[in-house]
């Protein structure tokens, strides 16, 4: 069994690969098996009732709270994913078709470091600059732009949408980068040479070519965006709650697993479905314009 | 012009906030909020005393560790198969395994909190935030050693072992000098992610916490923040150091298996 395995390029390929792909399986796979499990069973009180049922996502269809939280969720993952990618996208554009090869690298270093610094503290530090007494206010008090603190701008949505999009700001760039280092610049020669404006070539050259990287790049985005509890947590205020602080309120203080454990599996069919719709627009989009 | 103007304004909007850490840990006053009051250094002196710090980040060193070298080791076998062989159903194998990437952390989380606690019944221990930590991390750690895998010439190892070497000598020998600085470079990526993680750790660990899950505990006392920020700044003076260590190890890697530059760790 072993000499035939690896005998061959294939035997030997799939041999060395298998430990990866054997821990992806037993640590990923398989546990994420149990929460759709989990979520067709009940918890009466300590004990596991393991009879099938659909009483978990009844309750989360019936009560209102768990609709409101998903929606605002899902609203904030979207807002978060079309500014940190509108942000993202110039930065991306001026690194690879306005700095010198050998600085380029620099420019994508520094770029990445913010994002694996202390990501707790990051978000506590946004509270600092947003808050009551924040940088922005006393700034804007000093200079004389407004009498009172600007209130708007913590506990709630938006200062979550902020954090959020600064924090995952490289995860935009550096597919975006990729995908636009990839184009031929002879094409965007080719397009002004036939008479196209510099505009033009951007929206029906670049951009279409670049379209790869935008796709990974949203999709980067939104995805992890609905699992974060700690920005609507410190950020959010009463009123800026998301569907990831019910969840660790469930299987932490609740101790009702499997309910956490239904309310996962449906944010996390609807990040799928809208991430799949998105692809199948974005190719159908893609393929109107050829 | 202007989009160079744009990209240095988006620049200072990423460090905008590190930027307030040393700013606030070296400020005399309790409160963290302008005007600032003075110098001082005491937050500082505080981290050397504080007995429960230092056993979280204890732990914290420890998951960090084996979180590099085991999430390395997976990342090399896959890296290499990668490179190196064709085998079937080759992108789908590779996919499944990038998949942590796109998972949101929340769903690790409680799926390997249902597994360990409810479905086996165990502990949770530093190890359980070891393994999580390990799943998360071994996909940066493939597209790191991708770069230093990729364009390594598998004849060089037949070479090795048409002149008398074992498989893995061959590997040993040969191929492993040559990937050794992404190797480290990875490690120490790997090291940064899971010293800095939360989510997980929030939801797996056991009966003494890691350095993010106590800093998360500090954060709720108005009191303790002047110290949050005194640790937040040898953190990220830290994260900068080996992240630029990693960086130039990277690049030499690249640089020995001959591929050109194309930047970034992604």
């Amino acid at each position: 069994m072993w000499r035939r395995l690896t005998a061959t390029e294939g035997g030997r390929g799939l041999l060395m690969v298998s430990p990866p792909f054997f821990y992806a399986l037993l640590l990923m796979a398989v546990p994420l098996g149990a929460i759709v499990l989990f979520s067709f069973w009940t918890q009466d009180f300590m004990a596991l009732d393991t009879t099938f049922t659909l009483d978990n996502y009844r309750e989360v269809s019936e009560k209102p709270i768990y609709r409101a939280l998903l929606e605002r969720s899902l609203y904030v993952s979207a807002c978060v994913t079309a500014v940190t990618v509108i942000l993202a996208f110039p930065v991306a554009y001026f690194v690879s078709f306005h700095v010198r090869p050998e600085r380029k690298s620099l420019w994508l270093f520094l770029i990445t470091i913010p994002f694996w610094t202390s990501y707790l503290i990051r978000v506590f530090l946004w509270k600092v600059i947003l808050g009551y007494n924040g940088v922005i206010n006393t700034g804007l008090i000093n200079v004389g732009l407004i009498d009172e603190p600007l209130t708007f701008i913590l506990y709630n949505v938006n200062a979550v949408i902020i954090t959020l999009a600064h924090a995952f700001a490289p995860f935009a760039i550096l597919p975006i980068f990729v995908a636009l280092e990839k184009i031929d610049r002879s094409l965007l020669e080719a397009s002004q040479d036939l008479g196209e404006s510099k505009v033009m070539t951007f929206f029906r050259v670049t951009l279409p070519l670049a379209m790869p990287g935008v796709v990974a790049a949203v999709l980067i985005v939104f995805i992890p965006t609905i699992g974060d509890y700690v920005t609507p947590e410190l950020m959010g205020g009463a009123g800026g709650k998301l569907i990831a602080n019910m969840i660790q309120t469930q299987f932490l203080a609740l101790n009702n697993a499997p309910l956490g454990a239904a309310l996962a599996v449906v944010a996390m069919v609807c990040v799928t479905v809208i991430a799949l719709v998105f692809v199948l627009l974005n190719r159908r989009w893609l393929k109107g314009r050829s | 012009m202007k989009l160079r103007i744009y990209a240095i304004a988006y620049l200072i909007f990423l460090y905008a906030p590190i930027a307030l850490l040393p700013v606030f840990a070296f400020n005399d006053a309790t409160i963290i909020a302008f005007p600032l009051s003075g110098f001082t250094t005491d937050w500082f002196g505080e981290l050397l005393t504080n007995k429960s710090l230092h056993t979280a980040v204890g732990n914290s060193l420890f998951i960090a560790i084996m979180t590099a070298i085991l999430s390395t080791l997976l990342g090399i076998c896959a890296a290499r198969a990668g490179a190196m062989y064709r085998f079937p159903v080759k992108a789908g194998i590779m996919g499944f395994i990038m998949l942590p990437l796109v998972l949101p952390e929340i769903i690790v989380a409680v799926s390997l909190l249902i597994v360990v606690v409810q479905i086996f019944g165990w502990g949770l221990s530093n190890w359980t935030i070891i393994a999580a930590h390990v799943l998360i991390c071994t996909p940066f750690c493939i597209a790191i050693l991708n770069g230093a895998f990729q364009n390594l010439d598998p004849s060089m190892e037949e070479a090795a072992m048409d002149l008398g070497e074992s498989r893995f000598g061959a590997f040993r020998t040969v191929t492993l000098p040559l990937v050794m600085p992404g190797i480290i470079s990875s490690m120490l990526i790997a090291f940064t992610i899971s010293l800095d993680e939360f989510i997980i750790a929030f939801f797996l660990s056991g009966v003494s916490p890691t350095m993010p899950v106590y800093i998360w505990g500090l954060l709720r006392f108005p009191a303790s923040l002047p110290v949050v920020m005194a640790l937040g700044t040898i953190l990220v003076a830290l994260s900068i150091i080996l992240l630029t260590i990693a960086e130039i190890l990277r690049r030499r890697g690249m640089a020995r298996a001959g591929v050109a530059e194309k930047g970034g760790f992604l």
